[in-house]
């Protein structure tokens, strides 16, 4: 099988939306679902979040930074270009219903997933507030389109060079401590944002969810690789999640459980790189 | 020739040596040359009442074909083997012949019985290296029907089912959720015990009998089985038993710890073991894998040949209950694995950067049998030990994946998550939804997945005879 790449751009440095030809997957995408790619043969299972996904044309969008070999492989192929697998949607999709007044928290790549679920809560009838950030305002995504589908957004910097200058966190602090009732917060970005932006919400009466990106081969059940402690139990990440209940993730073991390849990939990025700049990619 | 003039031992089959073989994911055992092949096809006493095609679940003419291979008629002999079995190159490598057809053979009794698993082997790789496959001249149906059935997993239940429709001229399609076919074939059983082309040339040969696969395709994700019964005028559930078990205990999540299905899936799925795929590992020095099966024994072979210096095979009973295949604990054993037996895990232990560095376990006695009728072991108080190790591979079963059961209604099930199916036609409680091989027996066998997809094959071409 491979799917073909329709669109592909640089939406901020070394940050990419591609748009794939998937017509199975599109139509039976919902917000909060990812998917999972293998450029070629040789290449590794990757799973990276539905950003957006149009059942009438059959295309799903990806956002990916370049991190690993793999995505930067990704980002070395363009419109026109196939990529040989491409499977999902995988995961449950995200609990969306009509809650009241929804905080949506997007930190970096992960305000991609907060996207079509921005659109999706204000279909259903919620009042979202979103809350996105970066560490500069050349990284910060969609702000133009998260514009369009919240009735409020809010933008974060470290560096102060646009909205905020701070955490995210800081602001959803601030609207839980307004007179604003807030029934729901989702948070989506790296481990440690969502760690510590559940351990501000905690403390309010509200529910708090996360979207957690682990590890994951088949993303069907099958292995196990992508298992996470909730609750005091063992979940698997890419069928009983991504969603969890915040409170109850355990952040550390999240964490560590990441790094588990940590030498491994930075030798296989070298690795890459090296071929690269000596012209034999 | 009467019993007492035939030799009492089978010819040996060709090996690398186990210095060697531990280097390499090349097959292990060698396969027999021709002659070797003729001499242990001439030990068969072609009995009248063949008690091995009792022991063989798709009942294979086990004397006929041998009688064929001591003619040198190699191709009458091949079709003879794929008259009732579809797959006779994986199934002479990896069936569990020593409890099914050569449990029963005469010569048993007071020798060892016929090699039978080796001469099909040696008659399927004869037509391989010949180029030839018999039964791509399969006679499709004249009949050709516009009912179309839904194939869901491809292992050797799906396969199976897969071949036998398309040849009554029903129009099939295989939906299959990873990115290769073949099921365990493919991701769990290793390359040095059955080489992928063998796997891949039977799922080609399948498609050449005009089959459409479509794998990356998860049937509970992509399309519900109920939306799959509507648009197929029938359905075969062959999706395996795929979801791992662990053991509950504490340092399971530590790194280092895996599934026996995502260690061998990184193995042999995604070839790890070969430095041009990008598939990531971790190795150690030390390795401990949990469990007693064929899935341990492969997993703690891969484990040497990704370069181990020490496997632990952990399993809490004894070496006469280790499910396992005799030739691979054979193997297992003579590439230098050590088994710790009567033994079981009772905690993982970690260090501060969350790697595994060891197994604490607590040696086990055998108590009073339970249902199964096998005896259960019970720990033994005050007799803990602790293994060192990098790496932990848990081979302690797996059962049905609940995925296909995702927003379908009517799908009966076990308590331990098997499908509800009738054991000679496969049919389930949903009408026009046929199951079989590990989905309903739970983790089971290569040939008894094959006879359940055969089953279910002829049973669904009645249904749709009549419906
Ligand atoms: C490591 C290992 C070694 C083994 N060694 C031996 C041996 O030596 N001899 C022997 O006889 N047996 C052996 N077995 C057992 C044997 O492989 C199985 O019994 C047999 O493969 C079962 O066949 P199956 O067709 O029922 O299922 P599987 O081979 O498990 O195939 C099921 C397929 O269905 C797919 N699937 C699952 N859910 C879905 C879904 N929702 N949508 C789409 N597709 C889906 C899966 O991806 C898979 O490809 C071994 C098993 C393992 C794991
Ligand atoms: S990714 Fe394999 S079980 Fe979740």
């Amino acid at each position: 099988m491979s799917y073909k790449i329709l669109k592909k751009e640089e939406v901020a440095p070394a940050v990419h939306r591609m748009e794939i030809n998937a017509p199975d997957v599109a139509k039976a995408a919902k917000a909060g679902q990812f998917i999972i790619l293998r450029i070629d043969e040789k290449g590794e299972r990757i799973p990276l979040t539905i950003a957006d996904f149009n059942p009438e044309t059959g295309t799903v969008a990806v956002i990916f930074q370049e991190m690993g070999k793999t995505t930067k492989q990704l980002a070395t192929l363009s419109a026109g270009g196939f990529i040989e697998d491409f499977v999902g949607p995988l995961g449950t999709p995200s609990d969306v219903r009509k809650v009241g007044t929804v905080i949506l928290v997007g930190g970096g790549v992960g305000v991609a997933p907060i996207y079509p679920q921005a659109k999706a809560y204000t279909a259903a009838g919620n009042k979202v507030i979103s809350i996105i950030g970066a560490r500069n305002k050349e990284l910060l995504l969609l702000e133009k389109e998260m514009r369009e589908v919240c009735s409020e957004l809010y933008i974060a910097t470290d560096d102060g060079s646009k909205g905020h200058h701070g955490f995210v966190t800081d602001i959803m602090k601030e609207i839980l401590d307004s007179d604003e009732k807030v029934d729901r917060v989702v948070i989506v970005g790296p481990p440690i944002m969502m760690k510590v932006g559940a351990g501000v919400a905690a403390p309010y009466d509200v529910e708090i969810l996360v979207s957690l990106n682990t590890i994951m081969v088949d993303g069907t059940g099958m292995c196990g690789g992508c298992r996470v402690t909730v609750d005091g139990e063992t979940k698997f990440t890419c069928v009983d999640g991504p969603e969890f209940d915040a409170r109850k993730v355990d952040f550390v073991e999240l964490m560590n459980r990441l790094s588990m390849y940590r030498e491994e990939e930075t030798a296989a990025k070298e690795k890459y790189e090296h071929k690269c700049k000596c012209g034999l990619h | 020739m009467s019993e007492k003039s035939k030799p009492k031992t089978r010819i040996p089959m060709p090996e690398q040596p186990a210095g060697e073989r531990i280097n390499n994911f090349e097959e292990v055992a060698l396969g027999y040359s021709k002659e070797a092949a003729l001499a242990e096809a001439s030990r068969c006493l072609n009995c009248k009442e063949p008690k091995c095609v009792e022991g063989c679940p798709v009942n294979v003419d086990i004397p006929g074909f041998i009688k064929l291979l001591t003619e040198e008629a190699f191709k009458g002999a091949i079709e003879k083997i794929k008259a009732t079995n579809a797959l006779p190159a994986i199934c002479g490598r990896v069936c569990p012949q020593e409890t099914q057809c050569e449990a029963r053979c005469v010569l048993g009794k007071k020798g060892e019985p016929v090699a039978i698993g080796r001469l099909e082997r040696f008659c399927a790789d004869y037509e391989r290296g010949k180029g030839g496959n018999v039964s791509e001249k399969a006679i499709i149906s004249e009949v050709a029907s516009e009912k179309k059935v839904a194939i869901v997993g491809s292992g050797p239940a799906g396969l199976t089912a897969a071949a036998d429709l398309a040849k009554l001229g029903y129009k099939v399609t295989i939906f299959e959720s990873l990115h290769k076919a073949g099921g365990v074939l493919s991701y769990g059983i290793p390359e040095f015990r059955l080489p992928k082309a063998i796997v891949q040339e039977e799922v080609e040969y399948i498609k050449s009998l005009g089959v459409e696969l479509k794998p990356n395709y998860i049937i509970g994700r992509v399309k519900t089985l109920d939306a799959l019964a509507e648009e197929f005028d029938a359905v075969f559930l062959g999706t395996g038993a795929g979801l791992p078990r662990f053991m509950g205990i504490e340092g399971e999540n530590l790194n280092g710890v895996y599934s026996a299905n995502e260690f061998l899936t990184r193995v042999n799925l995604m070839k790890a073991y070969d430095p041009e795929y990008d598939t990531l590992i971790k190795m150690g020095k030390k390795v401990v894998v949990v469990g007693g099966g064929n899935v341990a024994m492969d997993s703690a072979r891969a484990a040497l040949r990704l370069g181990a210096e020490e496997v632990d095979v952990v399993y809490r009973r004894g070496e006469e209950e280790m499910p396992a295949r005799r030739e691979e604990i054979k193997h297992a054993k003579e590439e230098g694995i050590s088994f710790r037996l009567l033994s079981n895990p009772i905690r993982v232990l970690g260090d501060e950067q969350f790697n595994v560095k060891g197994v604490e376990c607590i040696k086990m006695e055998l108590g009073a049998p339970d249902e199964s009728g096998r005896r259960s072991p019970v720990p033994i108080e005050g007799s803990e030990f602790s293994l060192e190790a990098e790496v932990v591979i848990i081979a302690i079963g797996t059962s049905p994946n609940p995925l296909i059961f995702k927003g379908s209604k009517g799908l009966s099930q076990h308590k331990k998550g098997t499908v509800i199916a009738e054991a000679e036609s496969g049919a389930t409680s949903k009408p026009g939804v046929f199951a079989g091989g590990d989905v309903v027996t739970g983790a089971a066998t290569v040939i008894s997945a094959m006879e359940a997809g055969k089953k279910a094959a002829k049973a669904i071409d009645e249904y749709l005879k009549k419906n």
